[in-house]
């Protein structure tokens, strides 16, 4: 695994390395970001107890409306988040779009998110994620695909879910996914490991560390299609150990109040009694759309590979 | 007391490695999110984690008051990153509504050295501590920018741009460090904490 190539061995302090970058996930553990298109949906997303916010020009569900190149965010946009807010902001980069990446870095982002939810801007090559110091998310629908980020740099994954539905059903069989393929891999004695690396497309070293740790060895959260406080609760339950909600929240009848109740569902995933109170008096959900009425072509989750 | 209970504050961050370094450490460690589960242990971990957030759901869940009253009975309290904001009395560069345990007297600055991109590794010397220099980790970290006549300064960092920058205080059986040991899997400061909760 190529760690950052600085040395660490001196007494000068070392920026950008894996330890860091995974590290800035662990700290997220437990709590939900939220998609932001402005300053002031980010001062309600704080409000409301998110542990960071996502910058980006239009949520899902607004791209899947409104059809066309998406892409990364207006630098201004992003800089009136980060001033607007004392929390952590992320911001998406197109698959691929290095640059765009160089300029979130620049610009002071704290994760950067290579998001299938904007137009991919390399169809055969993700970004080289190592070559940055700002940590990077990924999504991911497998386990194969979630080690392939890995290898690229990832210091943290999203399961994808299908991004501005609403729907949490693609979002639950992806968590479900990633994990019984980590318990199926725990399960096999060590020669076959070889060959399950072979089937998942992911390096050997990394298929191990899985194996004998039972877990990635980076942070897992959801996203993609949760819109209320039981479905963000159903995901950490199903084991993600955060949220992502992008059109969820203002796409609702009263954002802030729900904002707050994912934050407790959150927090008390485990607790229907809590659960229960937090879910009264929420007014509209988003409207949503089931996935299976979405043509093949227009799903966000089979872009990435 | 041989194995003291220890509870890590479980409303968000990383408390899964906080559990395993006192688990290393000797404790009997378990989370803690309910008041009922405060009470049946001898100290606290508040985690790394958002401040912000960590503060708002101590009061949503009604743990504030039941902490504050353990801390003035005399219970141990370890905070890391967000942990040490948790405790100080005073906070700058935090949110107007953000509020701590008052338990250490120190003005902390959040996120003081920096954005994610300055976040960093580096050698910190703490006293006390043995066994020579300490690898610490700073993620979006506050450092201590004043203490009280009470308070101890038990580690600053010994290199680079943020040399000589307060990052580990203990006032009584309350100790905070701005980086998180619970990321490198060197115990000693979980072994300490420990140790300060077993003979306190």
């Amino acid at each position: 695994m190529p760690e950052n190539t600085a040395s660490n061995t001196g007494s000068a302090p070392v920026v950008g390395t894996a330890r860091v970058k995974r590290g800035m996930a662990e700290m997220l553990k437990g709590g939900v970001i939220m998609d932001v298109v402005n300053a002031e949906q980010a001062k309600i997303a704080e409000d409301a107890g998110a542990v960071a916010v996502m910058a980006l020009e239009r949520v899902p569900a607004d791209i899947r409306a409104q059809g066309g190149v998406s892409r990364m965010s207006d630098p201004d946009m992003i800089d009136g988040i980060i001033e607007a807010v004392s929390i952590p902001v992320m911001a998406k980069a197109r698959i691929g779009h290095f640059v765009e990446a160089q300029i979130l870095q620049s610009l002071g982002v704290d994760y950067v998110d290579e998001s299938e939810v904007l137009t991919p801007a390399d169809y055969a090559n993700h970004i080289d994620k190592w070559a940055f110091t700002v940590p990077f998310v990924c999504g991911a629908t497998n386990l194969g695909e979630a080690l392939r980020r890995i290898t690229e740099g990832a210091a943290m994954i999203r399961s994808k879910g299908e991004a501005g539905t609403g729907d949490v059903s693609n979002a639950t069989t992806h968590m479900r996914k990633i994990r019984q393929e980590i318990r199926r891999l725990s399960s096999l004695p060590a020669d076959e490991l070889y060959v399950a690396a072979k089937e998942l497309q992911a390096p050997y070293e990394l298929v191990k560390e899985v194996a004998e740790s039972g877990k990635l060895p980076v942070v897992l959260f959801t996203a993609g299609g949760i819109a209320t406080p039981a479905d963000a609760a159903m995901m950490m339950q199903l084991g993600a150990e955060g949220v992502f909600v992008g059109s969820g929240i203002f796409k609702a009848g009263n954002p802030a109040q729900r904002a707050a109740a994912i934050v407790k569902a959150t927090t008390f995933h485990d607790d229907p009694d809590v659960l229960a109170k937090v879910s009264r008096g929420l007014g509209e959900a988003m409207v949503g759309i089931n996935v299976d009425e979405i043509p093949q072509p227009h799903r966000l989750a089979e872009r990435g590979w | 007391m041989s194995r003291p209970t220890i509870g890590v504050l479980a409303l968000q961050g990383d408390v899964r490695e906080h559990l395993a370094a006192l688990t290393g450490a000797g404790a009997d460690a378990r989370p803690v999110r309910r008041p009922g589960e405060l009470d049946a242990v001898d100290g606290l971990v508040i985690p790394g984690g958002e401040s912000t957030t960590i503060s708002k759901l101590v009061d949503i869940f009604e743990l504030r008051e039941p902490i504050d009253k353990r801390i003035a009975d005399g219970m141990p309290v370890y905070g890391s990153c967000a942990g040490m904001i948790m405790l100080a009395t005073e906070v700058l560069d935090g949110r107007a509504d953000q509020r701590g345990f008052a338990g250490i007297d120190m003005t902390v600055r959040r996120n003081a050295f920096g954005r994610q991109v300055d976040s960093f590794e580096a050698p910190v010397e703490i006293t006390g501590v043995p066994g020579g220099g300490f690898h610490a980790v700073f993620i979006r970290a506050p450092w201590v920018e004043r203490v009280g006549a009470g308070v101890e300064v038990i580690g600053t960092v010994t290199g680079g741009p943020a040399a000589e920058r307060i990052v580990a205080v203990r006032q009584g059986n309350l100790l905070a460090t701005s980086f998180h040991p619970e990321l490198t899997g060197d115990p000693r400061v979980h072994a300490y904490f420990v140790e300060l909760a077993r003979t306190a």
